[in-house]
């Protein structure tokens, strides 16, 4: 397969499509429009089909209803419009459909809203947060393979940095095993046959179906799948020096990029840190945390905002080590969230002085 | 109404009626269970036997698609037996949207009340009739949110009690009724809209009309199609259950006037049966 240079945006919106991703609704916001972009040039290539939606509800209103035929869609925007898109994301998955979900967010503040969702009732969804260009493109495939296998929608998180950045991508079809047929897909067919095909997110079956629950049981149901689909998703994270680290820090995303990068470089002066960056947000990866936890002094959390990601990180040490925040807030005047303190220098000078705290402060590993 | 006691199988009526049907000896067609838990006198089970009779009528069954909003017919989602989608209140338009684009070739109708349609989700139905999306919208317009026990809609007429306008919807206080078949036949790209009522057998047969000529175009594939049927809803009307027909016909009928708003499809005097032009 050849490699091609191409931009995050593109290079997702590609993905997508040869994920089989065939319907897509959004609402322009930079930076989720480049990819809105992309997706009104391939999918009508295609056969397929994307909308412009007069805003980010009805954006996921149409997605949705193209997800209860059975199609691959997907919709997103960015953290703002992820907020108005929460109460159908919530029935969404108490409907059971499988939907993808961009967030081209604008720094790291949407954490919570990622992982812990802004809607109403019991419901998760999946998140996973590329560091990269090919990850990302590996990672929307596997999004489309995770919502078709747990009828759920999955978010996928980027950024400004993810969706302008040029990198060469491999676009070879990720390998995953085959999904799951979809015989609840409304086509209309099953009319007049007594149990005609519902989909709500009051329950799954009309009255008099074999299969009908009342709402409460059709609920418990649903946290039934939610447990099922927390133990079942492989979480992903990426782990560097965590066997001899005295300090792991544990970042995400772009951020989560450049502390690669500076990790390595501290670790090539001989100072005792290591990494560990999260790839599936929820579930979070809580043993990578905590086996790289039991080898460290101390844990440090760097993200784009005054701390979200920390609250997880906590739970995966369950206090057994030091946790710290070490990141925070950094916007400049374009409001996209591209962050001055996005800096080697700057990042270098922050781990250099949580390892400095740690020698002072820690009880001996 | 005799003030005696309501028992099944001899319910006490006067003037003397011929020997009434229960809901248990007959469920309409494409009606799973003939028993439900609206309030007596609602109009809105005789409007979604009016649309799937049509259905039926135009051998649909096995094309369509309902896609439900959030009102007291919602009860009727998991109660039909044609396929239905559930959406949220307001968003049916935009659900509709995608399921007809990604299987166009099944009939695709939203059921609506004035609460969903014309208060949450007004901008939902405008901009699926300017897409010319091929989708029917049937709004059952009865003037309140009767599920909340009452309150005023963005359809309430002027004058009207309801919880929240104890004295009547006054305008300076309160705005104006929208008149939503008005504002979405001005649209381009709308095929059809028309007005109905429940209030009569009259009424009905003439909606009927209506309806199959919304769904006649949208297999014609001729544009957005929409039909408004006020339906009666004593409890939030605070009248009684008999005098509920009048009151629609005295007080919304007046203000949202029934007939045909548009038919871009009309070139036979059949098309226009489903009524006169409202103006």
């Amino acid at each position: 397969m050849t490699r091609r240079l191409m931009e995050g945006a593109e290079a997702i919106a590609r993905a997508m499509v040869a994920a089989g991703c065939r319907f897509f609704a959004g609402y322009p916001m930079t930076p989720f429009t480049e990819v809105l972009e992309h997706m009104a040039r391939l999918l009508p290539e295609v056969g397929g089909t994307c909308m412009n939606a007069e805003s980010e509800l009805e954006a996921v209103g149409m997605a949705w209803g193209a997800a209860a035929t059975g199609t691959r869609a997907a919709t997103g925007s960015v953290g703002q419009g992820l907020s108005l898109m929460q109460e159908s994301l919530s029935e969404i998955c108490h409907a059971r459909l499988p939907l993808v979900v961009l967030n081209m967010a604008r720094g790291q503040g949407d954490y919570h809203q990622a992982t812990r969702g802004g809607g109403h009732g019991d419901y998760r969804h999946v998140v996973l947060a590329p560091a990269d260009v090919p990850e990302a493109v590996q990672l929307a495939h596997r999004a489309f393979w995770l919502a078709d296998v747990w009828r759920n929608p999955v978010l996928l998180v980027g950024d400004y940095y993810l969706a302008h950045v040029q990198e060469a991508v491999d676009e070879g079809v990720a390998d995953l095993p085959p999904v799951p047929d979809k015989p609840w897909a409304l086509d209309g067919s099953t009319g007049g046959s007594g149990s005609a095909r519902m989909i709500s997110p009051l329950g799954l079956a009309k009255r008099g179906d074999p299969s009908f629950v009342e709402y409460g049981r059709h609920l418990e149901t649903i946290g039934d799948r939610l447990a099922a689909m927390e133990a079942g998703v492989e979480p992903l994270a990426e782990s560097i020096g965590t066997d001899d680290a005295e300090l792991v820090v544990v970042a995400y995303g772009t951020p989560g990029r450049y502390l690669r990068y500076v990790v390595e470089e501290l670790r090539g002066e001989g100072l005792p840190v290591g990494l560990v960056r999260p790839i599936t947000l929820w579930p979070f990866p809580s043993a990578a945390v905590a086996a790289a936890a039991e080898v460290a002094r101390a844990v440090a959390v760097y993200e784009l905002n005054t701390g979200q990601m920390h609250d997880d990180v906590r739970l995966a040490v369950l206090g057994r080590r030091p946790v710290s925040f070490i990141g925070g807030l950094s916007f400049d005047n374009s409001g996209f969230g591209i962050a001055p303190e996005l800096d080697v220098e700057r990042l270098s000078a922050r781990i250099r002085r949580a390892l400095d705290e740690t020698a002072r402060t820690a009880a001996p590993a | 109404m005799s003030d005696g006691p309501t028992i099944r199988g001899s319910v006490p009526v006067e003037p003397p009626l011929p020997p009434g049907r229960l809901v248990d000896d007959f469920v309409p067609s494409l009606i799973l269970e003939g028993e439900h838990s609206l309030c007596p006198g609602c109009g809105e089970p005789v409007a979604m036997r009016s649309v799937v009779e049509t259905v039926e009528e135009l051998e649909l069954t096995q094309r369509a698609i309902a896609v439900f909003g959030i009102g007291c017919y919602t009860a009727f989602s998991g109660n039909l037996d044609v396929e239905s989608l559930q959406a949220l209140h307001g968003r049916a338009p935009s659900l509709a949207t995608g399921v007809k684009r990604t299987r166009p070739g099944t009939v695709v109708f939203t059921v609506q009340g004035d609460g969903d349609m014309v208060n949450e989700g007004l901008a939902e139905v405008l901009h699926a009739a300017a897409r010319a999306e091929r989708i029917t919208c049937v709004l059952l317009n009865n003037g309140v949110f009767g599920e909340t026990g009452g309150h005023m809609t963005a359809t309430t007429v002027l004058g009207q009690r309801t919880k929240n306008t104890l004295e009547g919807r006054d305008a300076d206080r309160h705005g104006f009724p929208i008149l939503i078949a008005d504002l979405v036949a001005r649209l381009d790209g709308v095929a059809f809209v028309a007005r109905g009522s429940v209030s009569s057998a009259g009424d009905v047969a003439r909606s009927r009309r209506m309806l199959r000529r919304a769904f006649e175009l949208q297999v014609a594939g001729a544009g957005f199609t929409f039909v408004e049927l006020l339906t009666m809803c004593p409890t939030g009307w605070f009248v009684d259950t008999a005098e509920a027909p009048g009151y629609l016909r005295d007080k919304l009928a007046e203000v949202h006037r029934i007939g045909v708003l548009k038919d871009t499809g009309a070139t036979t005097s059949a098309a226009r049966s489903g009524g006169g032009v409202a103006t």
